[in-house]
């Protein structure tokens, strides 16, 4: 069954993705064999149920007056008492599974999850958000309802046919006879058609993925359109690429609604088939009444398995595909290890020194060559250059977010790889080009980087980011619940308020990525009064775009496409007449 | 569900058609087992093969003409939702394209784009899936109560009763289980948004060592929707053993009262092996209910979300607004305009807004973060009304212009503008049919024209989403270009330049300078030189103005300015 062909949803390595599974499944092997056994318990009484119909169908065919209503009273008494048994043992088996699907998805997505945390921040450069959002959630999900179903199924399959033919074979051999005709006729048609839609499914999630980018895009870029009256062009686009999508959806439905019909079909051919021979050997007192009733029963019962068997497989292997998805998340190369017996920085002092230092974010291309930096304790580091020009792969360095190819980082004098990633880290606060503001009130946001900050602490923060004003006219003050768009607080305000968590921090040395380019310029006078209190002391390392940083710097890194070409002062710089000064000229032009 | 089922009202006819196929491809189903029956009861004793073989070639006729139907009926109902689906998308989107600032603010962009997305697609399922299988439950059930009863019509009652133990099953769990999915559907989409916030600040979240908290409360999310659909799910799960129950119950109740008919003469046995066959029938039927139970709770917790969206009222109205017959002379005016996002006296984003400006004039505006500088801009664009006072253009209340006749008139480019994911002369003309020629002059006044010529394709270079693939300067200049395109009576630049040089963007000035001479133009900026030469200044703090007039006058009158103009120029020497 397996050979079916599938391009696109077969995983390229089934035996390490089902491995993989068989870890999540085998923690909870207790569950998994109460599942099987309920399963075939509940399975093998629902069987009983025909064969005590034809024996009571035997009895009753005895006819007028001679009928034992007692006997047969008995036998229907014992099938609703089977069937009792076996609907509670399903509905058990039902809540088993769930919890034990339940039970593995949770671990799955804690796992995905514990893993993205410990992915070097590349990985997220390199992966659209919504891209790990659909596998741990949409992935996660598949593989939940194959898990939830499928196995159960598969289980109760194996008895449901085993036990039918079982009895089949028990009630007449040539009836089976017929069934041998029609069952492959069956699964051969719903394998063929599988593979005949599969490229119709795949174009139909195609297109609604297409459409799906178009109205994202579209909605963003609601005021633009709006601005310029682009609705009804936006309208006709987005009719004609919605067009497309339900097309898609209904070829792929156009020939998918053959699939139930037809199976259908072929069952009905084979009751007609064991009616027609079952007749015969009936005429000719080869077989009773109730043979006949429970055969076709159990014919029915056969066949439900072996036509399911198709959507089954393909169940499957669109869950292991994800599982694959999965996998490849949690396969990821995390952060390297903190090494052994890692130190612990403490009583930092901020002297930073980078010696002979080479890095490339791949083997092929080395992006930083042979830096070598001296920061003294309290020193101000400016780093200057276009945009892309490299400026943040310093920045990663130093905070390892990545390691050094060649040469050395030191903190007061400690290679940063021998000491713990948390403590190294924690030496230093940061603010991000890219605001980031969280689901939370702004108290939340702003004492985020410091466990127990007091009320007070976080107060005095707003105060030097010069954001308190603000933060006290909204109705709920510290206690506004900021969303996650941050629609109810301007660009501006969340530089702010990202700029005061970095104060509330103890950091001796502080990284600015462009810090204030969302903030203009009248805020900015303010911040850098409180800014320069907060740089008193600290070591700092500035992404500058402001000629005033520039020129206080101690040290200034001129980066052009990804290499440091000019280190010095901005005198020493301007002397020299180089890069440096051609771009700081240019400002004045 | 109503709103949504309201689109299916052309389709009636069609249903309907789609529904009678539907009945008689059952019928056909169903025909099988009366014939079984009939084979074993009446046939039989006549002892003919033949005769035998006659019934069956009946059964194979009524086995091709069910599927047959089946499929017919099928492909129908696809039919129907594509079409009607169709149109609730078109109706959505052109809703959402409709709606004002306010709204959308309502709404959240991302939630309207999941409603677009997700809840359209939940709601095409199941209106296909409703029509295939949903119908065929109950047609089985009662196609098999209308020929069962020209069975036996004593054991169809026993198939009758069985009817309301279905019925209030259906109900009871689809009361129970829909708020229950619409409550796991709500965790999901806060575990998503966990999911999206710590993938936007792993930085933050790394430098700050708190992966262990993020975990911490990742585990409490995604705990809650475990919870949840523990819940949801072994509700769900009830509906299938009880139906198995009832049914089954049926059938030994068939046999019971079959042996008794049969011993009293009055019927034969091989009717009940025809009403087993019957129930088996109705059971697998139901089984697919079970599956459209979850996906139906799905969608019309989806459709709910639509209707949302589609019931908005229109909120900007073009209403005939009063003016003074001083105002009739004004060009561009705000008068006394107030305003508040909340539509909150006490939280005025603007105050007491007042200028005129002349046809060709220009008017800059300063002013700090959150001043209010980007709302006046949507004032008077109408992407919002205001609280209080009128803006005029041309001597009209903008409320008693049409909406698109007043933006037309407007050249603007945002803050945080767009790049669409097309061409860039299709991103420069944006769908008003602008000819080559004044796409290139726009662009050239927007210095883009250079670097535009040196992509492959030039004009033709097709952007990425998001202007992925250009960069901050670029885009800009795109902007700008799309904003002069039309030469438009208004044109807004909301520091549109911050990403440029000061020497391109002092050639932009330039060319906006003599070749839009008929255009008046706001700019809002933080370089002071951006908007030093403008005619008029407006200096804007907390919504309030604080200082409005030349360059000369600001220098000696307002403090601020001269304040921001010391320490932008002085940083230059």
């Amino acid at each position: 069954m397996a050979k079916v062909k599938n391009t696109l949803e077969k995983p390229k390595n089934t035996g390490k993705v089902l491995r993989g599974l068989w870890r999540y499944l085998s923690t909870y092997w207790w569950m998994l064999l109460g599942a099987i056994l309920l399963a075939m318990a509940s399975n093998l009484f629902a069987l009983v149920g025909p064969m005590l119909s034809g024996e009571a169908i035997d009895l009753i065919e005895l006819g007028v007056g001679k009928v034992p209503i007692k006997e047969v009273l008995w036998y229907a008494v014992l099938m609703i008492g089977f069937y009792i048994v076996s609907s509670i043992l399903s509905y058990l088996l039902s809540i088993l599974m769930i919890r034990l699907s339940q039970r593995i998805v949770r671990k799955m997505r804690n796992d995905v999850f514990d893993k993205l945390m410990e992915l070097p921040v590349g990985f997220f450069d390199q992966h659209l958000a919504g891209d790990i959002i659909s596998r741990i959630s949409y992935d996660i999900d598949v593989i939940n309802t194959s898990l939830s179903t499928d196995l159960v199924q598969i289980f109760a399959s194996i008895i449901t046919v085993v036990g039918s033919l079982i009895m089949m074979v028990i009630i007449s051999p040539s009836l089976v006879l017929v069934m041998l005709i029609t069952i492959p006729m069956s699964v051969l048609y719903t394998k063929y058609m599988a593979k005949k839609t599969r490229p119709l499914f795949r174009k139909r999630s195609e297109k609604l993925g297409e459409m799906n980018g178009f109205v994202e895009e579209m909605v963003s870029g609601l005021r633009t359109i709006k601005a310029y009256a682009g609705e009804e062009v936006v309208l006709e686009k987005f009719d004609h690429i919605n067009g497309e999508a339900v097309e898609a959806y209904y070829q792929a439905d156009y020939y998918g609604s053959i699939v139930g019909p037809t199976v259908n079909f072929i069952n009905n051919i084979s009751l007609t088939c064991v009616t027609i021979v079952g007749s015969v050997l009936y005429l000719y007192n080869k077989l009773t009444l109730g043979d006949i009733s429970s055969f076709v029963l159990y014919s029915r019962k056969f066949s439900g398995p072996i036509n399911e068997a198709a959507n089954i497989i393909s169940e499957l292997q669109s869950a292991l595909a994800a599982a694959e998805r999965v996998f490849r998340v949690l396969n990821e190369p995390s952060e390297v290890a903190d090494v052994y017996q890692a130190k612990e920085l403490a009583n930092v002092q901020g002297k930073v020194s980078i010696k002979d230092v080479s890095f490339g974010y791949t083997k092929e291309k080395t992006i930083i060559k042979n830096l070598n930096l001296n920061a003294e304790e309290g020193s101000l580091i400016a780093i200057v250059g276009p945009t892309g020009a490299g400026k943040t792969t310093i920045i990663n360095l130093l905070m390892r977010f990545y390691d050094v190819d060649e040469g050395a980082i030191y903190v007061d004098n400690n290679e940063i790889r021998e000491l713990t990633r948390e403590s190294l880290r924690k030496a230093y606060a940061m603010v991000l080009q890219d605001t980031w503001i969280f689901g939370g009130t702004i108290y939340d946001n702003i004492a985020y980087g410091k466990k127990d900050a007091t009320m007070e602490e976080v107060v005095a923060a707003a105060k030097a980011a010069r954001i308190h004003s603000y933060i006290k006219n909204l109705p709920l003050g510290y206690n506004t619940v900021l969303n996650e768009e941050g629609m109810n607080i301007s660009k501006g305000q969340k530089q702010l308020l990202t700029i005061a968590r970095a104060m509330l921090l103890d950091a001796k040395m502080l990284i600015l990525d462009e810090a204030t380019s969302n903030v203009d310029t009248r805020t900015e006078i303010q911040i850098q009064k409180a800014m320069r209190n907060l740089m008193a002391g600290k070591t700092c390392f500035v992404i500058a775009h402001r000629l005033s940083t520039i020129q206080s710097a101690d040290n200034i890194l001129v980066v052009n496409e990804g290499n440091v070409v000019e280190q010095g002062t901005h005198s020493d710089l301007m002397k020299k007449r180089g890069f440096y000064y051609r771009l700081y000229a240019s400002q004045f032009e | 569900m109503d709103r949504v089922f309201r689109y299916l009202k052309p389709y009636y006819g069609q249903m309907t058609r789609g529904l009678i196929i539907k009945i008689a491809g059952t019928f056909a189903d169903l025909g099988l087992p009366w014939v079984l029956a009939y084979i074993l009861d009446d046939i039989i004793p006549y002892g003919k093969v033949s005769y035998i073989l006659f019934w069956g070639g009946i059964m194979v006729l009524l086995a091709i003409a069910a599927r047959m139907l089946n499929i017919i009926a099928n492909r129908m109902a696809s039919k129907v939702a594509k079409n009607s689906v169709q149109a609730i998308r078109h109706d959505t989107f052109e809703r959402i394209t409709n709606l004002s600032g306010a709204q959308v603010d309502q709404f959240t962009v991302p939630s309207l784009i999941s409603r677009m997305t997700t809840d359209t697609y939940n709601v095409h399922q199941v209106i296909g899936m409703m029509q295939r299988l949903g119908v065929r439950a109950p047609i089985i059930l009662v196609g098999g109560i209308v020929l069962t009863s020209t069975l036996d019509p004593v054991l169809t009652l026993i198939l009758v009763a069985t009817l309301p133990l279905l019925g209030l099953l259906v109900y009871l769990i689809s009361k129970k289980g829909i708020p229950m999915y619409t409550k796991v559907q709500a965790s999901v989409d806060k575990m998503v948004q966990t999911i999206r916030e710590n993938i936007s600040g792993i930085r933050v979240i790394k430098a700050l060592s708190k992966t262990e908290y993020e975990i911490q409360r990742f585990r409490k999310v995604n705990d809650e929707v475990i919870g949840n659909e523990i819940k949801a799910a072994s509700i769900m799960a009830l509906s299938s053993p009880i139906m198995n129950l009832i049914l089954n119950t049926g059938l030994a109740i068939v046999v019971i009262i079959g042996a008794f008919r049969v011993n009293a003469g009055a019927m034969q046995p091989g009717k009940i092996v025809a009403f087993l066959s019957y129930f088996t029938m109705i059971l697998n039927a139901m089984m697919s209910i079970t599956r459209l139970f979850i996906n139906y709770s799905k969608a019309s917790a989806s459709a709910k979300r639509l209707k949302e969206v589609l019931d908005t009222k229109e909120d900007l109205i073009v209403t005939p607004v009063k003016i003074s017959t001083e105002q009739e002379q004004e060009y561009l005016a705000f008068d006394q305009v107030s305003f508040s996002y909340e539509n909150d006296e006490e939280k005025l984003s603007l105050k007491n807004i007042s200028f005129q400006l002349k046809k060709g004039e220009s008017l800059g505006i300063i002013g700090a973060t959150g001043s209010g500088k980007t709302t006046l801009i949507q004032l008077l664009m109408r992407f919002y009304d205001v609280t209080e006072g009128q803006i005029i253009i041309e001597g009209k209340d903008i409320r008693s212009i049409p909406l698109k006749e007043l933006r037309k008139e407007f050249g603007v480019a945002f803050q945080n503008d767009v790049i669409f994911a097309d061409t860039i002369s299709e991103n420069i003309s944006f769908g008003r049919s602008l000819s080559m020629e004044q796409i290139i002059e726009a662009s050239k006044d927007a210095c883009a024209y250079d670097f535009i010529m040196e992509k492959e394709n030039g004009f033709s270079y097709e952007a990425a989403i998001k202007g992925g693939n250009l960069s901050g300067g670029q885009k800009q200049r795109l902007y700008i270009s799309r904003a002069l395109a039309n030469h438009p009576k208004f044109l807004i630049l909301d520091d549109s330049s911050s990403a440029l040089d000061y020497k391109t963007d002092a050639m932009l000035r330039q060319a906006i300078r003599n070749n839009y001479q008929e255009t008046t133009i706001i700019l809002i900026a933080q370089r002071i030189s951006s908007i030093m030469q403008s005619d008029h200044i407006l200096v804007l703090d907390e919504g309030e103005m604080l200082g409005y007039g030349t360059h000369e006058e600001l220098m000696e009158h307002c403090e601020i300015y001269r304040e921001i103009y010391e320490s932008q120029m002085g940083s230059m020497e």
